[in-house]
């Protein structure tokens, strides 16, 4: 029993103190931004290779998730003869949830992962250590851009999730089950509101973005730096963003639709 | 304490350092001295936190208790920005290279001037060339980290830190895991840089024939105390066990072949449950 609360005990305190050095690190992260803005090629770098790189993945899955929304919505509203509204259905479903969660897990798994073993492994390797010793600060240097980029990226990426998704909806709505195109769009326009269900979902993404990208970068740069750290600090950053996400989004979602 | 070594000569006085990692202390209330424009080496087991010397002496640690004075300024107690600006008068050569692998060897070279100078490209061309050139890598200049030989890796490694023109470099076990001819290389360098450029070197390092050859001043330092000190030829003559159990490479001496354990026959009977 002893040996249990000391347990819980010394793993509370560790937790805390992680997101202590975790917190600091974000100032400093946050405090470089205004040198990153200053030297635009750093951050178009990273937006390459954080945003652009994740085009494919996002594209791809907004479409299929799309598709089978419009499959879905259309087997359940046909019954109440309202295949008509399939088009406010698909796009409210991404604006306002799928499209920035889906994007945000996808982006954890596939620029947050890179990001916190990209680091790791400078860290291990003394890349980062060498910086200092250079008198280069390796977290203006190295993890701001990369943090900005990621920022930047996640709603646009959400972005481009929905809008594909909307797309793969009519082609399966409309061009396979024969739903009228005009309704598709007509009732979409109507009903979904920029500021209610756009806005929202933007700022979910972004909040998303800030999240994975902060997560993905400490993973990173408190791994221990052996193999094993780094491939544990990434298995780390794909589990927590995975959980943050969704609680956040639980949050946001009771915040943001809590009145309708 | 050592006082062969007058204070004004010393670039940079250690003194009495102690320094701890959890329960183990890695150093115990010692003070060193690396005379300006000589080569001082730090020989020890491994393990002896030669490399957390390095890091001491480059602030990236600190003391439990003690002084480190670099150039006069205590590093221990500069801002941070103060910190910086003395790095970029010190050069250091990490065991790894730790070149940065997303930049071809001429943009690694030309790294620490462009972030800290604002010389025209065509300048920094002309001084990443002539860098390399000092080493022998100008025909390298546009092949990638991974493209590199471990001795090639170190040779850039070492252009990149005379990159600035500093004071003082500090090498981290420059000859570990190298071929005789890199080796070679690479002790040549390392004192001819010396000389030519009229640095100050620190150098950690196990390897006792070729630090010997090339090294001013030697100490060897173990369990956290320094063990040995003076010129090559002095710790050659030393009648200290711990010193020539190092020299010679003795399996048993002052320095245990066996890690500490409980006695053999007891553990070979016990019943083997795991602790």
């Amino acid at each position: 029993m002893m040996d249990f609360i000391e347990g819980l005990g010394s793993s509370t305190r560790t937790s805390f103190n992680k997101l202590g050095r975790a917190t600091f690190f974000l100032g400093q992260t946050v405090s470089g931004i205004m040198s990153v803005l200053l030297r635009p090629g750093l951050l178009l770098k990273q937006l390459y290779s954080v945003g652009v790189m994740s085009f494919l993945i996002i594209t791809i899955s907004g479409l299929f998730v799309g598709m089978v929304l419009g499959l879905q919505g259309y087997y359940t509203l046909s019954d109440f003869g309202a295949e008509e509204t399939l088009g406010v259905m698909v796009a409210a479903s991404l604006v306002r949830e799928l499209g920035p969660v889906v994007s945000a897990l996808l982006f954890a798994g596939r620029a947050g992962s890179a990001l916190t073993a990209e680091i790791g492994l400078m860290k291990a390797t003394e890349q980062l250590s060498g910086m200092e010793m250079m008198a280069i600060d390796p977290v203006k240097r190295i993890i701001t851009p990369r943090f900005l980029a990621g920022l930047i990226s996640m709603p646009l990426l959400a972005g481009l999730f929905s809008a594909v998704g909307i797309i793969g909806g009519q082609i399966v709505g409309s061009g396979l089950l024969g739903v009228d195109e005009g309704a598709y769009w007509s009732q979409m326009q109507a009903s979904i509101d920029f500021y209610d269900d756009i806005v929202n979902g933007v700022i979910k993404s972004i909040v998303f973005g800030f999240v994975a990208s902060w997560i993905a970068l400490f993973e990173g740069y408190d791994a221990i730096p052996t193999s094993e750290g780094v491939s544990r600090a990434t298995t780390r950053t794909v589990v927590n963003s995975a959980f943050s996400i969704l609680g956040l989004d639980f949050i946001l979602t009771a915040l943001m639709f809590g009145d309708h | 304490m050592n006082n062969r070594i007058s204070d004004q000569d010393s670039l940079v006085s250690v003194r009495d350092l102690t320094f701890s990692r959890g329960n183990k202390k890695i150093f115990d209330d010692i003070s060193l001295d690396f005379q300006r424009g000589k080569v001082t080496a730090i020989m020890g087991p491994s393990g002896t936190g030669k490399t957390t010397m390095l890091k001491l002496i480059g602030g990236q640690l600190f003391p439990d208790k003690g002084t480190v004075l670099v150039d006069g300024q205590n590093v221990h107690q500069l801002r941070r920005a103060d910190l910086y600006t003395l790095r970029k008068r010190l050069g250091m050569l990490f065991q790894s290279g730790a070149l940065l692998t997303d930049m071809s060897v001429f943009d690694n070279v030309a790294f620490p001037l462009r972030e800290h100078t604002q010389l025209p490209e065509s300048m920094i061309r002309t001084l990443v060339l002539m860098k390399l050139q000092a080493v022998g890598l100008r025909g390298a200049s546009q092949l990638m980290p991974n493209e590199l030989s471990g001795g090639m890796a170190r040779r850039v490694a070492l252009a990149r830190a005379i990159a600035l023109d500093p004071m003082m470099i500090m090498y981290d076990e420059p000859f570990t895991g190298q071929d005789p001819i890199s080796m070679g290389v690479l002790v040549h360098l390392i004192k001819s840089l010396n000389t030519i450029l009229g640095l100050t070197s620190i150098i950690v390092s196990h390897d006792v024939h070729d630090t010997m050859a090339i090294a001013d001043y030697i100490y060897v330092l173990s369990g956290g105390k320094i063990v040995g000190q003076g010129s090559p030829k002095e710790i050659q003559e030393s009648d200290s066990e711990w010193v020539q159990q190092f020299m010679t490479g003795a399996a048993d001496g002052p320095v245990h072949f066996h890690y500490p354990a409980k006695d053999y026959v007891d553990d070979l009977m016990s019943s083997g449950k795991r602790y």
